[in-house]
């Protein structure tokens, strides 16, 4: 991101943000409410388009792509929300299948794979299950099934364990380094300092959508961004 | 081929998770088409009998009186060089008044006091088939009435130019609500898949963070609205298939026999009012999507 800026009207979302993020890095942005975090993240998917400002994710530059490119970029990203964002009336097979479908895999191939990544996160046995019957951690899982299914570059989890119990949230984080671990860059945005102080990584602390500085004193010991 | 498949397996599986939804907008739409080929049934058999009536079009040219025999070949030569003219039939006003004779024998008493032949010579023309319209008769009838000797000219159906013109504005009204009832038909098509967008709203938004394409969300809403066209469209021609057979078995003999033979909608305008149901669901489904994007 270079010289990067979101205004919404008259307000600023994200002002002059400039962050790398390496291959198979796991970079966490802090921050509290309202700082800016989701927006930032949107920004790498084109859930929003930067009102300023360059914005390049593999070699693609986001403002020259044009809106029937959109979902092709979207395939090189898993992205997990805090509600989950799981079709309700459809099963956890055919929610984590969709993301196969629209990519064009065959049937056969999907079948494999969706069992797979459940296997990966520990829901196998609920494959026939409908979201609302799972509990906030369960469709969590599910939903980062359905992230790495497609095989993404790139993780974005916005504030993946806003609602879930310590325990959840603890299994989420360790699916998301583990994948890390595997190769998969992670970005979490994130407000919770536990994660931040639990999870190896490098910090990006926003503060009223800016990176501010001198950093604040708690983030000395997180290796440096590259601004 | 495999994700025409794909996406037609979808459509089905989305037609039938929303059925009351879809039946409804399929039983309306089967209304709308049963209407229109109600009304293309009639013109169809309409245009029939005024077709069979303009093939018996034919002008009689009265000679006048004393024309001489030997004058007769000219003027028929006069008629038969005229382009829309087919065929021409001399008859000699004694052939004419034998003829009567023999077709009004209980009244034969009415010619034996005839003290001379009233009638005249006539030639009776038939037109050729292209030339079989309204519109040509009048200024041939016209031109007839020029050649020397020539009495007069009488085209005994002066009455079918007026039908003409009845029926004319009978397929300009058929033509009308068929695009009434067509836009009836886009109209309720478009208002289901509305309901349905909104229904779905979420799952839209979901579909494109997942990488979706816009074709591959509209494209099931596409085949879906077809599949209503086609069996909204096929419905309304089978229930007007079956009341035909039914009305025809009962009525028939009694009324229809003897005067043209009425038949049901060719296959060709069967296929057209389909396919004009096929139609109306797409558009109907194009203009809920342009409507709901825009929104």
């Amino acid at each position: 991101m270079f010289h990067v800026h979101k205004r919404y009207g008259s307000h600023i979302a994200l002002a002059d943000i400039n962050l790398d993020v390496e291959k198979n890095e796991l970079l966490l942005i802090n921050g509290a409410s309202g700082a800016g975090k989701s927006t930032l993240l949107k920004l790498l998917y084109k859930g929003e388009a930067a009102s300023e400002g360059q914005i390049i994710v593999g070699g693609m530059n986001l403002s020259r792509i044009s809106s029937g490119k959109t979902p092709f970029l979207r395939r090189k990203f898993g992205i997990i929300f805090q509600d989950y964002k799981l079709i309700p009336g459809i099963t956890v097979f055919e929610n984590i299948s969709l993301v196969l479908e629209v990519a064009g895999n065959k049937p056969s191939y999907i079948q494999k794979k969706v069992k797979s990544v459940l296997r990966m996160v520990g829901m196998e046995e609920k494959i026939g299950s409908l979201p609302p019957s799972l509990s906030g951690g369960e469709q969590q899982r599910v939903a980062v099934a359905r992230a790495i299914a497609g095989g993404p570059d790139i993780i974005l989890a916005d504030e993946p364990t806003g609602s879930l119990d310590p325990n959840s949230a603890d299994t989420i984080i360790n699916l998301l380094t583990t994948l890390n671990s595997q190769g998969v860059t992670v970005i979490i945005a994130t407000h919770d300092q536990s994660i931040i102080n639990k999870t190896k990584g490098r910090v990006c602390y926003l503060e009223k959508g800016r990176i501010p500085r001198p950093r604040p004193v708690e983030f000395e010991k997180k290796p440096a961004i590259t601004i | 081929m495999e994700f025409a498949l794909y996406y037609t397996k979808r459509a089905v599986k989305d037609f039938l998770t929303n059925r009351f939804l879809n039946a409804v907008t399929t039983i309306t739409i089967a209304l709308s088409m049963l209407i229109v080929s109600t009304f293309a049934i009639f013109i169809v058999n309409i245009n029939d009998i005024m077709d069979s009536w303009k093939r018996g079009v034919r002008v009689m040219v009265y000679l006048k009186e004393g024309v001489h025999e030997i004058q007769i070949p000219e003027i028929k030569r006069k008629i038969i060089q005229m382009p829309e003219v087919g065929e021409v039939k001399y008859i000699s006003r004694q052939e004419a008044l034998e003829n009567m004779k023999k077709e009004m024998k209980r009244q034969a008493s009415l010619f034996e006091n005839l003290k001379y032949n009233p009638l005249p010579n006539i030639f009776v023309v038939r037109m050729i088939p292209s030339a079989q319209t309204w519109t040509k008769v009048e200024p041939l009838a016209a031109d007839i009435e020029k050649i020397p000797n020539v009495a007069g000219v009488e085209y005994g159906q002066r009455w079918l130019g007026k039908m003409t013109g009845i029926v004319s504005i009978f397929n300009v009204s058929g033509i009308v609500m068929c695009c009434v009832f067509f836009m009836a038909s886009v109209f309720i098509v478009a208002n289901t898949i509305r309901l349905l967008f909104y229904s779905r709203r979420e799952e839209f938004e979901i579909m494109r963070l997942v990488g979706a394409t816009d074709s591959f969300i509209k494209t099931p809403f596409y085949i879906q609205s077809a599949i209503q066209g086609l069996i909204g469209g096929g419905l309304g021609i089978l229930i007007l298939f079956i009341s035909f057979m039914l009305l025809m078995s009962s009525v028939e003999n009694e009324m229809v026999s003897g005067f043209v033979q009425v038949r049901f909608l060719p296959v060709s305008i069967s296929a057209a009012i389909v396919f004009l149901s096929v139609s109306a669901g797409l558009v109907g489904c194009y203009l809920s999507f342009k409507q709901f994007l825009n929104s």
